[in-house]
């Protein structure tokens, strides 16, 4: 029991330290706008909340609903990992915090009146266009990219619109990341199974009717290099009546040797790989088919109007780096997804944005001035906007907890002086929703979702969810 | 009715060792993990009913600080950390489905749990900084044998400001 007591006087102790250290701007309430509400806009509040006495947080985001990826982008069979909506809701009932949806930076408000409003401003909008393959016929009809076939799914406003044509038996998904394996997986797995899930009715509607037998998903580099990780694969391998189908010499030249010199996380996948390599396939004409190809890299598409098949160059890996040989193969499929990453966007002619590599131009999540080395005082930068789009929630989370801290160290330091008394912004002139507001959508998403024995049905249409308001 | 869910949940957890397949098996039974997911940490909010219920357990938290606890027999580490204050997340909420509780178990008290499950190790796999003794705070459920239990968080944020360090850039 002492030792309990002895933690609560420590932190009493370094409490009363850091008020003394936050003097200054004790009296004071430090206003931050974040702008963004998706993971990293959460995690970010959830910090500062915790950790920065006497803050009130905004959070701007341009849809009318919260959660950014976490309800857009997390597999709708992968319920679990949207639990971390409670602990974002929990954030949201702090008296400090409020949300405002429908409110898109670079529309209804500029970055510079933020700046002006708000001592403090957090861009965390994360990254939402894909990176392109760079060859021709990506405009083809059938060609999209994997994060418009998971927004179409998940039911993301503005994509349900994209109809993909599910009446081929064979679908190629170029790139071998975990949204690959997703859409694999959505498209594989029995409807019976997805329809249980909060995926979008009419989605659900489409697969229902889909002919697709065959998903290729298609790597420029080796099985050693391949993105995907184990658990996503693990769940590949168990989907009821599907084979998965590797090539055996793809793994040529991958020896016990080799993968007993491995670290831990990539023996542990190619050790499955091989094991579920060497399983005979359980044959049945009926099963669909998975099939992972490695060591090929697009360099056209071909078809008509629609897109036909893909012409891969074999490739060779150099270090570590696939290059391409002379040998072409040509695979044929009827839907084309690519899915080799994605990137930011600037949204706001101030943003010092790196168009190259599609991000916010920072230092440790502190924003630089445009063609500068010098730091952007009181704005900086959270989630993938800053970091690139990679990695999973707990990267996510520890670099929004990360550049929360950097804030509270900057304002201890006397680097970022937030003394001055900002008004922070008023939203009342536009139709901006509030997470009461919020709630009434959610209420009636769980409420559609109850008839169709679903967690919730998405309300689509941002029209819609206006309505509710 | 909720005194006897508690009850009951109590109860699962103290014999957690018995029937550990069970509650495994239930919990991927959506209504039922509903409820558990709804009583997580309800439990470890409790203070051990008498001296012989009490597993300590030592925490080393992202700033290298040892902070002591008195657990009890049954409680979750992941909930346990919770009580404390000790930042430990727990985003999907003990369901097995991220790595936020990701922590090492020091010394040969790693020895002494039950076996990661598959989809455990899986798991860690994606965690950063992985170790020989890292396991998900999630799953390690205090029993007597713990008694003194020393656990790691990772370093991801420690040491971060507090020397100066900076992280490379990503």
């Amino acid at each position: 029991m002492f030792t309990v007591r002895s933690s609560i006087l420590k932190t009493l102790i370094s409490s009363n330290f850091s008020k003394f250290k936050y003097f200054s701007t004790l009296n004071n309430e430090i206003k931050v706008c974040i702008v963004g509400g998706g993971a990293a806009g959460f995690y970010s509040s959830q910090y500062l909340l915790k950790h920065l006495p006497n803050t009130q947080i905004d959070v701007i985001e341009k849809l009318p609903v919260p959660f950014g990826l976490v309800r857009y982008g997390v597999a709708p069979d992968h319920p679990e990992v949207k639990n971390v909506i409670n602990t974002f809701n929990k954030t949201a009932q702090h008296p400090n915090f409020k949300y405002y949806g429908n409110v898109s930076l670079g529309k209804e408000v500029t970055l510079d009146e933020l700046r002006k409003a708000y001592n403090i401003v957090v861009l965390s909008y994360g990254s939402e266009i894909d990176t392109l393959l760079n060859i021709s016929g990506e405009d083809k009809k059938n060609f999209m990219s994997a994060r418009e076939f998971v927004g179409w799914y998940n039911g993301t406003p503005g994509l349900e619109e994209l109809n993909p044509d599910l009446s081929g038996e064979e679908v190629i998904l170029i790139g071998n990341g975990n949204v690959a394996i997703d859409v694999a997986r959505i498209l594989l797995t029995p409807v019976d199974i997805l329809k249980k899930t909060d995926i979008t009715e009419y989605s659900i509607e489409a697969l229902s009717r889909s002919k697709v037998k065959k998903v290729y998903m298609v790597g420029r580099r080796g099985p050693l290099q391949a993105a995907f990780t184990i658990a996503e694969l693990r769940e590949m391998l168990k989907i009821p009546n599907v084979q998965t189908i590797w090539r055996s010499a793809d793994f040529e030249g991958i020896t016990s040797d080799t993968v007993t010199s491995l670290p831990r996380p990539k023996k542990r996948i190619t050790e499955l790989m091989l094991k579920s390599l060497q399983e005979a396939p359980k044959a049945s004409s009926d099963d669909k088919q998975f099939l992972p190809i490695f060591f090929r890299s697009p360099i056209q598409i071909n078809g008509d109007s629609q897109v036909e098949s893909i012409d891969f160059s074999h490739t060779v890996l150099k270090n570590d780096r696939a290059i391409a040989t002379n040998d072409v193969e040509k695979i044929t499929g009827q839907l084309v997804c690519r899915s080799i990453g994605y990137k930011a966007t600037s949204v706001d002619p101030s943003i010092n944005f790196d168009d190259k590599n599609g991000r916010v131009v920072n230092k440790h999540g502190r924003v630089l001035m445009k063609d500068s080395t010098e730091i952007d005082k009181g704005l900086y930068v959270a989630g993938w906007l800053g970091t690139g789009p990679s990695g999973v929630i707990l990267t996510t989370m520890n670099n929004a907890f990360q550049i929360s801290q950097t804030i509270i160290d900057d304002i201890k330091n006397g680097e970022l002086n937030c003394d001055e008394k900002k008004p922070g912004f008023d939203y009342s002139k536009f139709r901006a929703v509030t997470w009461d507001d919020w709630k009434k959508i959610d209420e009636k998403e769980v409420e559609c979702g109850k008839k169709l024995d679903k967690p919730r049905e998405k309300i689509v249409s941002v029209d819609e969810m206006l309505k509710l308001i | 009715m909720f005194r006897k869910i508690l009850l009951n949940y109590r109860s699962i957890n103290n014999f957690h060792k018995t029937i550990k397949f069970d509650i495994k098996y239930l919990t991927q039974k959506r209504d039922f993990h509903v409820s558990l997911s709804k009583l997580s940490g309800e439990y470890e909010m409790q203070d051990p009913k008498s001296e012989e219920e009490v597993v300590n357990v030592t925490f080393i938290d992202k700033a290298g600080r040892s902070i002591d606890v008195r657990g009890k027999v049954g409680d979750n580490v992941l909930y346990l950390a919770h009580r404390f204050d000790i930042e430990m997340e727990g985003a999907c909420e003990a369901s097995l489905a991220c790595t936020t509780c990701h922590c090492y178990v020091l010394d040969d008290y790693y020895d002494k749990l039950p076996f990661a499950e598959e989809k455990e190790d899986d798991l860690l796999d994606m965690a950063p900084f992985l170790k020989e003794n890292s396991r998900l705070g999630c799953q390690i459920i205090l029993t007597k044998e713990l008694e003194g239990l020393k656990v790691e968080l990772p370093k991801a944020t420690r040491n971060f400001y507090v020397d100066g360090h900076k992280p490379k850039p990503h």
